[in-house]
């Protein structure tokens, strides 16, 4: 496994902001960078963070199990986490379940064959006054709607990805003063 | 200046500069007053600025309700050195205003959090969001730049010859990290099993064993707001021992879900009609869930006069917690909510305590053979049991997070439950 250097790098400016003597501290963001680049935390990655955080194996093993957003195996260019809690649902999310199901050919978990898309089906993200949502790698998607999501997917399929929603919209009387 | 009302009967006072254009940058957030309460709190003795807090009736925003300045004075005064945590890890259902915070206000909090660490002299600032939240991540990673760049971050900030550093944290996907002391043993590098507690406080023992105030994010964006207006006209714009607005994020069966901020004590009524303008599709209301999921749910007639404060929500039955208001109406199942409810608890269950850790995924299985028609009729009775048997059987909240409501939804509607098992 080749670390870059801009891995080294990032995982350095990372432990700046902890004391020195709780270099651990470090652990979760490095693993992300490492997420990053590696796409996944591999036996390899594992090994590399516990090295440069200067903690064991295990400590590593331990923090990866814990934390739902670390993963072993690779997912696809974009991974769709699909928000199935409460307020999605009331909104319609398990009827958004199936049709994305449909339209990717997918279940939770899956990968489409072209390596293109990956489907998680995640408990609150919290967006639940713009429900249903989806976060698309890290971009953010609301307000979801069979058609929307057409688009989306659609547009992730042919190169053009739809605008994600950034800032969260105003809604409510927080709003307003914008005309929004 | 107090709280501009607006035409639909909500305030703009904490919330006053969202979706003002290019508002995120210092240049402009400085000249519409960022930062000078700052100022004023660094001219004063830190134990004055505790005080004046205390005075306002600032409560916690971030579920529990607990007064912020007497939480400040809990440091102890001979332990240094000290830090502040920023409680950005909104993950509980239905609750979606601290990002609001987080994207379109960030000097605000930053501006808190300073004030905050300078009444209990802290050395650093330390901002926990949730890994889900990438775009406030980055306004945030941004806004700290340009508050350093300023000097208001660092060394003798202000010439007062107080020094603070603020960083960025991240969590990486897990709800018992909004927790305090999950929180902090994330922020550790470890995996966020909540602390026992007491004896040990944050304020006394946190971070790495130091003194440490944690607040959510809501909370310390308040702060400045109480400098500008004072301590008493803050606790007078609130009800009784709730000072000042709240923000309340509305979703469910409503129109117009969103983010509406109110004087603390304004009618469920204005938020649910006025203001979301009543239920989808003309229906009726069933029942609401009025502070998170966690809390309990109340029938459409235990709400008609409810008002939103901490107090008032009690009294009823249930909690503000986080105020995030979640309507439910004629056609939802409870069976069906009580899966959805579930699944997210037995998901998110750290797997500390054992009562929690097999009772979540025991309710899950149940409720999922009865909607699955393949219940029987005691496994209404057991759901109960299940949930009284994990209520304060555990080192943190989350134990009752998925008792409360489950308990509720069953007693109160246990004909729906009734309906799909078999004898």
């Amino acid at each position: 496994m080749n670390i870059s250097e801009s891995l080294v790098q990032k995982a350095e400016s990372i432990f700046l902001r902890y004391p020195p003597e709780h270099r651990e501290a470090a652990l979760i963001p490095v693993m992300f960078e490492a997420q990053r680049e590696f796409g996944c935390i591999t036996p390899e990655a594992e090994r590399w963070v516990a090295d440069i955080v200067g903690v064991s194996l295990v400590k590593v093993r331990e923090v990866l199990t814990f934390y739902s957003m670390f993963r072993t195996t690779p997912v696809g260019k974009y991974h769709i986490q699909f928000c199935h809690n409460i307020a999605c649902c009331l909104a319609g999310a398990e009827d958004l379940q199936a049709h994305i199901e449909k339209k990717l050919g997918i279940r939770n978990g899956e990968t489409t064959t072209d390596g293109m898309f990956t489907l998680s089906y995640v408990e609150c993200l919290g967006g639940c006054a713009w429900a249903p949502m989806m976060i698309v790698n890290e971009e953010q998607y609301y307000q979801l709607t069979p058609a929307r999501l057409d688009q989306i997917i659609d547009g992730f399929r042919a190169g053009k990805p739809v605008m994600a929603d950034q800032p969260t919209p105003l809604r409510g009387n927080v709003g307003e003063k914008a005309g929004q | 200046m107090s709280a501009t009302p607006n035409v639909s009967g909500g305030v703009r006072f904490l919330s006053r500069n969202f979706g003002l254009p290019g508002q995120t940058g210092i240049e402009s957030a400085m000249k519409r007053g960022a930062y000078e309460m700052l100022k004023r709190a660094v001219a004063m003795k830190p134990e004055d600025v505790t005080a004046l807090v205390k005075a306002s009736g600032l409560r916690g925003h971030g579920g529990a309700g607990f007064s912020a300045g007497m939480k400040w004075s809990f440091v102890p005064k001979d332990k240094f050195p000290r830090y502040v945590c920023v409680n950005a890890d909104e993950s509980e259902p239905g609750t979606c205003k601290d990002r609001l915070i987080l994207e379109y206000d960030p000097h605000l909090l930053l501006e808190g959090a300073l004030i905050c660490a300078f009444a209990v002299q802290a050395e650093r600032i330390y901002i926990y969001i949730r890994g889900e939240y990438f775009y406030p991540w980055r306004v945030m990673e941004q806004a700290i730049a340009e508050a350093r760049a300023k000097g208001l971050i660092g060394q003798n900030i202000l010439g007062t010859g107080w020094s603070c550093d603020v960083q960025l944290a991240t969590g990486a996907g897990q709800y018992i990290c909004g927790e305090e002391t999950g929180l902090i043993e994330s922020l550790e590098g470890k995996k966020g099993w909540p602390r026992l507690k007491p004896p040990f406080y944050p304020a006394a023992i946190g971070l790495w064993g130091k003194p440490t105030i944690v607040n959510n994010v809501e909370t310390l964006s308040f702060v400045p707001r109480i400098f500008e207006i004072g301590a008493e006209a803050f606790a007078g714009m609130g009800s009784p021992k709730n000072g000042g607005t709240g923000l309340f994020s509305l979703s469910g069966c409503v129109k117009n879900p969103g983010v509406y901020e109110l004087p603390m004590g304004t009618p469920l009524q204005t938020l649910l009609y006025d203001l979301g303008g009543g239920i989808c599709g003309n229906r009726k209301l069933k029942a609401l869930i009025p502070g998170g999921s966690s809390s309990h749910i109340l029938k459409a007639e235990e709400c008609e006069n409810l008002k939103l404060d901490f107090e008032s929500v009690a009294a009823a039955g249930s909690m503000l917690g986080s105020a995030a208001v979640m309507a439910i109406d004629e056609s939802v199942s409870i069976p069906r909510l009580t899966l959805w409810m579930a699944r997210f608890y037995a998901h998110e269950s750290c797997g500390q305590c054992t009562p929690c850790r097999e009772g979540t995924g025991w309710i899950l299985r149940l409720v999922t053979r009865i909607l699955e028609g393949r219940g029987r009729k005691r496994d209404v009775d057991d759901l109960f049991q299940i949930a009284d048997n994990i209520d304060g059987k555990t080192i943190c909240a989350l134990g009752q997070a998925v008792a409360w409501p489950t308990k509720s939804y069953v007693t109160k509607f246990r004909h729906e439950f009734d309906a799909l098992v078999k004898e």
